[in-house]
């Protein structure tokens, strides 16, 4: 329960701390923190326009988008208590929640039969379909780490003491952080500031959506942002200290998260269209790396 | 006494061609019917009161062939039925364009082909003993042939027809010689029961290796599949969703059967079949998104499918091998659910493409667009298909690939270094596959049904009858079920486990898990109700608008001219695995002097590797000796009695010398 209002309260802030910091960095005047809330606000208040050309699938697809990942939330465990939801092996339930989501947006842009929104939309069927072997394989590593797996079991038994387990981390961390930088379409796989359709990934999916359908994917995108932010939170969070500093930690940890997603969009530089499966598919090797070190540590590999 | 009732159906159902043809789909129903309810029946009672049931069936060369029945042949025998019956409801109202085309007689030889390729796999399941076993086989090769050339005007269909004909053939071939070989080097009897003396006393890497090419023919292994993306486009849409729902599981059951004997040395099959299905799911499904025609690219899916039961498969056989139970369990328990899934909504994508291609005649899907205003029901049960066979949550395929899933997480830590290696690879493979099923489904459904018309063979397209519509609806409701309420099919999945290993038990620790996962999924469904709610309320009090899609500010070309395609939507996959699917782009480039650019064509086309490799080249070697072969085939009857005399002078020679 506390992981849910948590990742509630850190997902209304995070994109508004992200722009804040690359306002700043970019020297520009900063907006508001809230101005994220604002813009789905004043959504909400609007009215919605349909393109005669689509279906029900695009009426249908934002609300299932929306919900697959508002479910994915509940599996979030937080400093050794389980989600709401935890069963053994539910983080293979999570990683195909999010894909049905992410079906019903691909097609629902097709829906549209513009030129444009195909294009995003294949794009993102393509990295969403590379990046998926790097979380299977960290969740695998993890797995042969701790000999658990649903989500809960797998931060709870996570201890890390030696120098090796601390590469699984750091190198958990980073396939973490990108893995969320990949399914939100941020740099540098996707510029969510351009302004040319041509290159767009996510953004171009979604033009045609607006009123009430937009506001629901806004708020998407918040929320799968503070569902990485809280698993990788979870590795530094320990179930022995108290509630408070758990709270402190974890907030601490969004905050950071939501730094970093902010300085490394202000500095880097969107790759090259062509560029990126190969660049995604290094995560998955990454993540095979933290495999290895898990069969280190397990002895199952045995080093002279 | 139902054996008795038994026979007397399938010697009925000659009486098809006395006949007219508006009664014999009915007739057919009604003998389907009686086929269903005895062979059902007896696969209910092996699931609940008897272990093995036999039966006196027929005598062949005066032995008694009896049919034997046990827990893995009933499962086998249900879903046989089940398909079967879709597949005749839904061809009554497919075959109806054919009628005027067709006469009688030809209309009553498809059904009674279509009865007899039940009747077939049918006994196929049930018969142990190797001769009847071989015969029963090809008269389901036979009969299949049948059904594949029903379009027996177009040659294309033919020349299709005979290379699946020929195919079957060379695994009949090697089931031949695995039956021979165990036979000659035991002298066990003639049998499958036969074959645990020869696995217990011999390597049995070798024979398992004859009958996994000669049932592998069948199911469609990558690099054996070359028949498959041929022969289920020919055939008319309710063959190919049996064909490719249950015929080709057949296969899979040869070499469950086979299996079942074997005791020792597991460890190299298991690994074989694993890396074998590894290949046919990612080759497979890699191949399926550059496919134009529909049926082409349900077809290859079928191998992607194939090689997910294989990995299941593989996996529980090496969980056997290491002693490891949960794998073991979990490994068969996935794969062998998934035989049944995967058996459900690869025929219900058959059946809605098949109701597509009745109403568009084209199997193209560059031709079509936006049929989802036009054939919503359709286009909804082909959603489902597709949702379900990319292995997503709340459907059926979610469970099988779930089990194999949790099988292979859960063994990580027990297992050694080889089997983790194996398991990495096992379960970023299946991830892989995956992925790239949700990235072809996406884009054939998108195709199909949403956009607009991409020519004027959308234009006047109506729904199908209903009785098109009612087989979708039954399959729709059980993959919903085992999406849902996955607890039921866990009892009887562990019956059919129960063959390979004795931990059944560790299956129903899985039902905790599965109420779990229907309560994520009613959760999940939920939400998604309480948001839509929400809409409506919010869209009642908002205006709610039409305009056009936006095109970027250019307003002059209608959306259907600059909307995606199947190849644009394909192409940046293509790129990435160029050297894989073989792509070929033919088009003229732009003449620097040409100011305003004339219409001009581009085409796409992609061909098999293994194809071309293994089938297309030897062949065209072979013609090319058989051609040279061909001088003495003269035409003169003089040229042919001089070769029987130089004949009969060569035979005299060698009897004299005592040579012959």
């Amino acid at each position: 329960m506390i992981s849910l209002l948590l990742i509630l309260i850190s997902a209304l802030f995070f994109v508004g701390i992200v722009t804040k910091l690359k306002a700043k960095i970019a020297a520009r005047k900063m907006p508001s923190i809230f101005q994220p809330l604002y813009d789905v606000i004043r959504l909400f208040k609007k009215g919605t326009v349909y393109s005669p050309v689509t279906s029900i699938i695009f009426k249908v697809a934002p609300i299932l988008y929306f919900s697959s990942i508002l479910s994915a939330v509940f599996f979030i465990p937080f400093a050794g208590e389980a989600g709401l939801l935890s069963f053994y092996g539910d983080f293979v339930f999570f990683a195909y929640l999010l894909a049905i989501g992410k079906f019903l947006m691909i097609i629902a842009a097709m829906d549209t039969g513009s030129g444009f929104e195909g294009m995003g939309a294949n794009r993102e069927a393509l990295y969403s379909m590379l990046v998926e072997p790097a979380f299977f394989i960290l969740a695998g590593s993890v797995a042969l780490f701790t000999n658990n797996i649903s989500f809960n079991e797998l931060f709870a038994n996570l201890h890390i003491s030696t120098n090796l387990s601390y590469t699984i981390g750091i190198a958990s961390i980073y396939v973490l952080f990108y893995i969320a930088m990949v399914e939100n379409s941020r740099m540098p796989v996707d510029d969510p500031k351009t302004h040319l359709e041509l290159t767009m990934v996510h953004e171009v999916m979604v033009l045609d959506n607006s009123g009430f359908d937009l506001a629901l994917i806004h708020i998407a995108t918040w929320l799968k942002f503070a569902i990485y932010g809280s698993l990788i939170s979870n590795f530094f969070i320990k179930s022995d200290w108290n509630i408070y500093e758990q709270i402190a930690i974890y907030l601490g940890v969004q905050f950071i998260f939501a730094c970093l997603v902010g300085i490394v969009e202000a500095f880097k530089a969107r790759n090259k269209m062509n560029k990126n499966p190969q660049w995604i598919i290094v995560l998955s090797a990454i993540a095979v790396v933290t495999f290895l070190t898990a069969l280190i540590i397990t002895q199952k590999i045995t080093l002279h | 006494m139902t054996i008795i009732f038994f026979q007397i159906i399938i010697t009925s159902t000659i009486l098809l061609f006395l006949l007219p043809k508006r009664h014999q789909n009915n007739i057919s129903i009604f003998l389907q019917a009686g086929i269903i309810v005895i062979t059902s029946f007896w696969a209910i009672q092996t699931f609940t009161i008897v272990d093995i049931l036999e039966l006196p069936f027929i005598y062949l060369l005066g032995n008694s062939i009896p049919l034997k029945i046990d827990k893995l042949s009933a499962f086998f025998i249900l879903v046989i039925n089940f398909t079967s019956l879709t597949g005749l409801i839904f061809a009554k109202g497919y075959l109806k364009p054919y009628f005027p085309k067709k006469n009688d007689t030809e209309i009553a030889f498809h059904y009674f082909n279509f009865l007899w390729l039940h009747i077939s796999m049918l006994l196929v399941v049930m018969i142990r003993d190797g001769l009847a076993f071989l015969i029963v086989w090809e008269i389901m090769s036979l009969v299949s042939f049948v059904l594949v050339i029903f379009e027996s005007e177009k040659k294309e269909t033919v020349n299709i027809g005979l290379k699946y004909l020929i195919q079957m053939h060379i695994g009949v071939v090697f089931l031949m010689i695995a039956f021979i070989v165990a036979y000659t080097t035991t002298a066990a009897e003639f049998s499958f029961d036969g074959l645990s003396v020869y696995f217990a006393s011999n390597n049995p890497f070798p024979l398992f290796l004859l009958f996994f090419i000669g049932f592998g023919i069948k199911a469609g292994f990558i690099p054996l599949h070359s028949w498959l993306p041929h022969a289920h486009p020919a055939a008319p849409s309710h063959v190919s969703g049996v064909m490719s729902g249950v015929m080709i599981k057949m296969g899979i059951y040869g070499i469950l059967r086979v299996l079942s004997y074997i005791h020792n040395d597991l460890f190299d099959i298991g690994l074989f079949i694993l890396i074998i299905s590894l290949i046919s799911g990612l080759i497979g499904v890699s191949l399926a998104i550059v496919q134009h025609d529909v049926k082409k690219l349900l077809a290859y899916h079928s191998i992607e499918n194939i090689g997910i039961i294989g990995i299941g498969i593989g996996l529980g056989v090496i969980g056997l091998s290491q002693n490891m139970p949960v794998l073991a369990v979990l490994g068969f328990g996935g794969g062998i659910l998934h035989i049944l899934n995967h058996s459900l909504f690869k025929s219900l994508l058959f059946y809605t493409a098949g109701s597509v291609y009745k109403q568009t005649h084209t199997r193209n899907i560059e031709q079509l667009g936006g049929l989802i205003k036009k054939m919503p029901k359709t286009a909804l049960f082909f959603l489902l298909g597709a949702l379900a066979i990319s292995g997503l949550p709340p459907f059926n395929g979610f469970i099988s690939e779930f089990l194999i899933y949790s099988g292979m997480f859960r063994s990580l830590q027990t297992a050694n270094l080889l089997i983790d290696i194996i398991l990495l690879f096992s379960f970023s493979g299946l991830a892989i596959i995956g992925g790239l099923a949700i990235f072809c489904f996406t884009k054939v459904f998108s195709i199909i049904f949403l956009g607009t018309g991409r020519s004027n063979r959308t234009q006047n397209v109506t729904e199908v009858e209903s009785v098109m519509i009612l087989p979708n609806f039954m399959i729709g409701f059980l993959i919903l079920l085992i999406g849902m309420v996955s607890f039921l099919i866990v009892q009887p999945l562990m019956n059919v486990v129960s063959i390979f290993t004795e931990n059944t038990s560790l299956l129903s620790e899985m039902i905790p898990v599965f109420n779990n996962i229907s309560l994520s999924s009613g959760i999940f469904i939920s939400i998604i109700g309480i948001i839509w709610l929400l809409r409506d309320w919010q869209q009642k009090r908002h205006q709610v608008t039409e305009n056009d899609t936006w095109g970027c500010g250019y307003t002059a070309a209608n959306p259907a001219l600059h909307q995606y395609t199947a190849t644009s939507y394909a192409d940046n996959f293509v790129q990435i695995s160029s050297k894989l699917v073989n792509v070929k782009k033919e088009y003229d480039n732009f003449d620097v002097s040409e100011i305003f650019p004339q219409e001009r064509s581009f085409e796409t086309h992609s061909s098999d590797v293994f194809e071309d490799n293994l089938v297309s080249k030897p062949a065209k070697i072979i013609f090319h000796f058989l051609e040279k072969i061909a001088v003495f085939q003269t035409g003169r009857i003089q040229d042919y009695l001089l070769y029987a005399l130089v004949f009969i002078i060569i035979i005299g020679i060698l009897t004299y010398f005592n040579l012959i």
